[in-house]
């Protein structure tokens, strides 16, 4: 087989992985760290009014098209409401109706969201404002306000600024102090900025929202200015004329209207509440596959039951314990018992925890050796002795367990997950080797095996690599690439390096 | 680390990795692996062939059949026992004579009966063979090697290794047991190996492991300089080997029988690299060459002349990778 078909093979395997990977990471937010966690915030509205002696409706405002966050979950709480959601111009509505209500109601909304950079205003361009209706003195004050500002503009964000500006000096400015009064509230001057960009022939609106900070309980409504430039919307702070949506604001609802309103009733109170908390990513990252309509999640190992997911957890370090091996084997040259056979005795370091498992191994090893040397003096057939090996593996493994439960040490009792057929084999092997090469070859190769499953083990064992296995089980794709390259690497190993040092060239 | 790597690399020294993907997979089927792998097959071939090998006395295949040792081996006094299958000499047994009932090794340890048909039973159910498949145990003739060797090996047989490339000899070297070897003639286990100038046959310096030796550790004579008899016999016997079985990398182990000459012992289609340390020189210089300037075609005799021509001790500088690149295409 060429060289170049295992280049474009590998080239294929590598790519296909990494847009794999890339896409459930960063699409799907798949995390990339064990254990991570995202923080999410929990808000609540709670309407509290006074019902008439008629039917009541209360309307809230819900969020809606929120850029930057998503929301993963709401509920609504509202005894013996009638309850209906639905789209409005300034977003999403809530309505809550019952025929007859006595006492002061409480209703409550709750929502789960978090961040989420992928979600932009997604909502469609908006037609040319309607010109405000005023008489002709406000007109006239508002035409040359709009002439004035045009001059020291550019473009419509600086057209935006400047006229905050103009507002905002409202007792100064002779054209604004036809529309305000020295008291007007920061709203009321948000809401003037609207008509006048109206008049001006820009789509702009008001959203309203809270800052989800870091502390926890009662958060503010605050107010931006919202301004189409017929590409997209731009966000600016009335007050402090900052553009741009800040981070950690949450969009609520949009438009002139207040929060709730109540028909049938009167409205006591809006109170609005956020907490911050922490949320495994892994339930966001499958909400946001569900959201954008991606079935990688259903499709991945996530969706099988617990125990199969715990068996595949560690199925899916096998090959990665494999490559280790190939690595020490091809490139550096070690020598072991069997091809694969420290990648089992690795697994089974897993329940032993290294230090003990290298010890029992040696131990159990050891003893067998014993055993093997003296079934040899009875000349047992090949295959009853194997077997007699491996009962006597069994005896010795219950032995220390035992030994180990009379002493109290814990690790003794774990041993029994040692693959004990494995373990013949190679008491088997290495009293061959032994007596066939000598002992200084047989411990040789036993200890080279044992730093290979030690090796492999402690790769086996990184958290973080065990994480990434599972949720992206396609990077196992980029494990077969190497084997493909491995599997064409002629170079020497380091240790042949050693091996025929006596052929170096001498000097150069 | 790198600089020793690369100063390899212009030695033309050949790795484990470039001889099992360039060589190995290259030019030896896996198919053709039974002829060699099994050591009566590959006898029954050799003798086809008119090449000389030990003779062959008996064979027992099951466990039921070593009762009949006793008959096989009535008119031999000496003989040895082999698995059919075995490598790097595992479970070979050679019996030098008889003391009453029991058997002496050339080593000089007393078999009875029953510790040998316990050995002979380990064989027949895999022991000695490659993933433990049941195997069967040749009886042959023993070798009376030739007094040449005797101040420069210890017990056991010393044995020829001849690498030989699409059919021409690359490269030799003897195998000298030592007392460390146990009277075996195998370089991991301690033998003395010693290269061999393919164009003269006289044996170089050896090696011990990874040490370069200049004597023979136990008998302390002189390794070097020594005259192979029967050397042509030896290359032609070796470059035949290729027709034998189409393997185009493969080591031939051949042995100097003191009143029948060179006898082919056995074939390995994945021979060792220490021969490299033994002749002080990588094969890889020699591959290449023979790569480019050879013609396959060729008879044995042109082939064994070719490589007394090139492979004349020591052999030049690498050739060029294009240059070899150019005359494979």
């Amino acid at each position: 087989m060429n060289n170049r078909h295992i280049h474009v093979l590998s080239a294929i395997l590598v790519a296909v992985s990494l847009a794999l990977f890339t896409y459930k990471a960063h699409v799907l937010g798949l995390p990339l760290q064990p254990k991570q966690e995202t923080q999410v915030w929990n808000i609540e509205a709670a309407i509290k009014f006074e019902p008439g002696p008629a039917a009541v409706k209360a309307t809230l405002r819900i969020p809606g098209l929120t850029p930057g966050y998503a929301i993963l979950d709401e509920s609504f709480v509202s005894r013996g409401f009638g309850l209906t959601t639905r789209s409005a111009p300034a977003g999403r509505e809530a309505q809550w109706t019952l025929r007859e209500a006595k006492g002061s109601q409480v209703l409550y909304y709750r929502a789960l969201v978090y961040r989420d950079a992928s979600r932009i205003a997604e909502d469609t361009t908006p037609a040319f404002p309607e010109q405000p209706l005023m008489d002709d003195a406000s007109r006239a004050a508002m035409e040359a306000l709009i002439a004035e500002v045009r001059r020291q503009s550019a473009d419509v964000a600086s057209f935006t600024t400047g006229l905050l500006r103009h507002i905002n000096m409202a007792e100064r400015d002779p054209y604004v102090g036809v529309f305000l009064r020295r008291t007007s509230t920061p709203v009321e001057r948000a809401h003037l900025a609207t008509v006048i960009l109206a008049g001006a022939q820009i789509p702009a609106r008001l959203a309203h929202g809270v800052l989800l900070r870091s502390e926890t309980g009662q958060v503010r409504v605050e107010s931006l200015l919202e301004v189409h430039d017929g590409v997209q919307w731009l966000y600016f702070n009335p007050q402090s004329l900052e553009q741009g949506l800040p981070r950690d604001f949450l969009i609520w609802w949009r438009g002139d209207d207040p929060i709730a309103d109540i028909d049938g009733g009167t409205l006591l109170d809006v109170t609005l509440a956020a907490q911050q908390n922490l949320l495994d990513s892994m339930l966001i990252a499958e909400r946001r596959a569900e959201r954008l309509g991606s079935h990688s999640i259903d499709f991945s190992l996530f969706s099988l039951p617990i125990a199969t997911q715990a068996v595949y957890g560690v199925l899916l370090m096998v090959p990665i314990g494999a490559l280790v091996i190939m690595l020490l084997r091809n490139f550096i040259g070690i020598k072991t018992f069997g091809t694969f056979m420290p990648v089992l005795v690795a697994l089974a370091f897993r329940e032993t925890r290294l230090l003990w498992g290298i010890v029992l191994f040696a131990v159990i090893v050891s003893l067998g050796l014993l055993i093997r040397f003296y079934l040899e003096r009875l000349r047992l057939l090949l295959v009853p002795r194997l077997t007699c090996v491996l009962t006597v593996v069994v005896l010795l493994m219950a032995g220390i367990s035992v030994l180990s439960q009379k002493l109290d040490i814990q690790p003794g009792l774990s041993i029994a997950l040692f693959p004990m057929v494995i373990i013949s084999m190679t008491i088997e092997r290495m009293s061959i080797v032994w007596e066939e090469r000598g002992a200084s070859e047989a411990i040789q190769e036993g200890i080279g095996s044992l730093i290979v499953a030690a090796i492999s083990y402690v790769v086996m064992e990184i958290a973080w690599l065990k994480h990434l296995m599972f949720v992206f089980p396609e990077l196992l794709l980029l494990v077969v690439a190497a084997t493909l390259f491995a599997g064409r690497y002629t170079g020497y190993r380091l240790l042949e390096l050693r091996r025929f040092r006596a052929l170096l060239p001498q000097g150069g | 680390m790198l600089g020793r790597y690369r100063r390899l690399a212009r030695a033309g020294v050949l790795g484990l990795n470039k001889r099992n993907g360039d060589y190995i997979l290259r030019f030896n089927p896996r198919r053709l692996y039974p002829l060699v792998d099994d050591k009566l097959k590959t006898k029954h071939l050799a003798l086809k062939a008119g090449i000389a090998v030990p003779e062959l006395y008996g064979v027992m295949e099951t466990q039921h059949e070593i009762r009949r040792l006793p008959e096989i081996v009535r008119d031999h006094a000496a003989f040895a026992l082999k698995p059919a299958h075995g490598s790097a000499g595992d479970g070979i047994v050679v019996i030098a004579g008889r003391s009453g009932s029991r058997y002496r090794t050339v080593g000089g340890t007393l078999l009875d009966e029953d510790a040998l048909s316990h050995h002979l039973s380990n064989a027949i159910n895999g022991q000695f063979s490659l993933g433990g498949v049941p195997d069967v145990v040749i009886v042959e003739y023993m070798v009376r090697f030739s007094p040449l060797f005797e101040r420069i090996s210890f017990q056991g047989v010393p044995d020829i290794r001849v690498i030989v490339f699409r059919g021409f000899p690359i490269m030799a070297m003897v195998r000298l047991p030592t007392r460390d070897s146990h009277g075996k003639a195998n370089l991991h286990q301690g033998a003395v190996g010693a290269g061999i100038d393919i164009a003269t046959g006289v044996s170089l310096d050896g090696v011990v492991g990874t040490e370069v030796v200049t004597h023979h550790p136990d008998t302390t004579h002189v390794i070097s300089g020594l005259q192979v008899p029967d050397w042509d016999v030896i290359l032609d016997i070796a470059a035949r080997c290729y027709e034998l079985t189409g393997l185009g990398y493969i080591g031939v182990d051949i042995v100097l029988d003191r009143d029948l000459g060179p006898l082919v012992l056995e074939l390995n289609a994945r021979p060792g690299l220490a021969i490299q340390i033994a002749n002080r020189q990588g094969l890889l210089r020699r591959l290449q060459l023979c790569e480019a300037r050879a013609d396959f075609s060729a008879a044995p005799q042109a082939r064994v002349a070719f490589a007394k021509q090139w492979f004349q001790h020591p052999v030049g500088p690498m050739i060029e990778a294009d240059e070899v690149a150019a005359a494979v295409a």
